[in-house]
């Protein structure tokens, strides 16, 4: 049993267990399943600057805050006590496509080479951590959700904006990994 | 707890939050705070099943948007025959919460931000290897420096908010 929890899980398991999670949170208190909504929330709570997007009751909002605490939560456990410290097997045309850039180390899920505190202060850097999160959360704001409040939620309410949105983030995330991470790999 | 009467009398306020995910279909009961906490243990499970399956990885990221790795595809594409499932079967037998409250949905409209913002996000997406859910849960595997993508992310929303009105919409 614990041999199995602590081997990578296979796709449908978690695909079974994300999918629950919209029916939770409704059945839990009528909520909807969106993530990118707590940055919003935190702009409201921080910083709203009279600005009329973030002026509502974002205390009304706080279950949302106590789901990503959630995630953050789960993500120690998992590490500390569910996990495997073995590399993660990346496909054999990426890894080679990569060793081109200098990254060898599969070793975490986030890798060490592309993602530290040393390499914030590389041009490399500074552009995939502050650019990347900067687009992400612009992009996902301006599109009103991201794949969960869009992709998973939105589709699973059969919302057709949420498919054109969805089918909106694959886009981007084609032409960025093909055609522009390349040169910004070369930085 | 909460000042309820205003919230409801300011339609403003209710067009603001329903353009967005988030809830419009507002709890009218009013529970002790530490009742969030059932939410934080859908979380817990949401940051397990992230990491297990690697969702949260930046190389299975990659291999999505090459088209090198079917992983991706089935997590997504069964959470929303799941999920949709799930949503069919509430609203065809009208199923109540725990606190016995109708549950409701929001019809989505559509508007240029999903397609723009889309767009946007997506990049965001490749170049970071995360989405929101997934940045937490890095954080929670130690990558503490993913703080700063966080930090970047909130910057980018308040940035969207600051300018809503010159967006094309």
């Amino acid at each position: 049993m614990m041999e199995t929890i602590t081997q990578p899980w296979p796709w449908y398991t978690a695909g079974i267990i994300i999918g629950l999670i919209v029916p939770a949170l409704l059945i839990l208190g009528n909520k909807h399943f969106g993530i990118s909504a707590n940055l919003r929330h935190a702009c409201a709570a921080c910083l709203p600057s009279n600005i009329p997007f973030f002026s509502y009751d974002w205390k009304k909002e706080s279950w949302n805050f106590f789901f990503v605490g959630g995630i953050l939560v789960g993500g120690i456990i998992s590490t500390l006590y569910l996990g495997s410290d073995e590399a993660v097997i990346v496909h054999p045309d990426l890894a080679k496509e990569l060793a081109t850039y200098g990254i060898t180390d599969f070793s975490g899920m986030v890798p060490a080479q592309l993602f530290s505190f040393e390499s914030l202060f590389t041009l490399r850097g500074l552009v995939m951590m502050i650019g990347g999160g900067f687009l992400v959360g612009f992009g996902a704001r301006y599109a009103g959700g991201c794949t969960s409040g869009h992709a998973i939620m939105g589709l699973s309410d059969l919302q057709w904006p949420s498919l054109v949105a969805t089918i909106c983030f694959m886009i981007g995330g084609f032409v960025m990994a093909n055609f522009i991470l390349p040169f910004i790999l070369h930085l | 707890m909460e000042n309820k009467t205003t919230e409801h009398a300011n339609p403003v306020d209710f067009e603001v939050r329903s353009l967005d995910t988030m809830c419009v279909n507002e709890s009218e009961l009013v529970h002790p705070w530490w009742y969030n906490f059932k939410y934080a243990a859908v979380g817990v499970i949401f940051g397990i099943v992230f990491i297990k399956a690697e969702i949260i990885s930046w190389f299975r990221i990659q291999e999505m948007f090459r088209l090198q790795s079917f992983h991706m595809y089935g997590v997504i594409g069964t959470a929303v025959v799941v999920g949709a499932i799930s949503v069919f079967i509430i609203k065809k037998f009208k199923i109540k919460s725990i606190h016995g409250e109708e549950i409701t949905f929001t019809d989505k409209k559509f508007n240029k931000g999903q397609i723009i913002g889309g767009l946007i996000f997506g990049l965001g997406w490749a170049l970071t290897g995360a989405c929101p859910g997934p940045l937490f849960a890095q954080v929670g595997t130690g990558a503490f420096v993913i703080l700063v993508v966080v930090l970047s992310a909130t910057a980018g929303t308040w940035v969207y908010g600051k300018f809503r009105d010159q967006l094309p919409h």
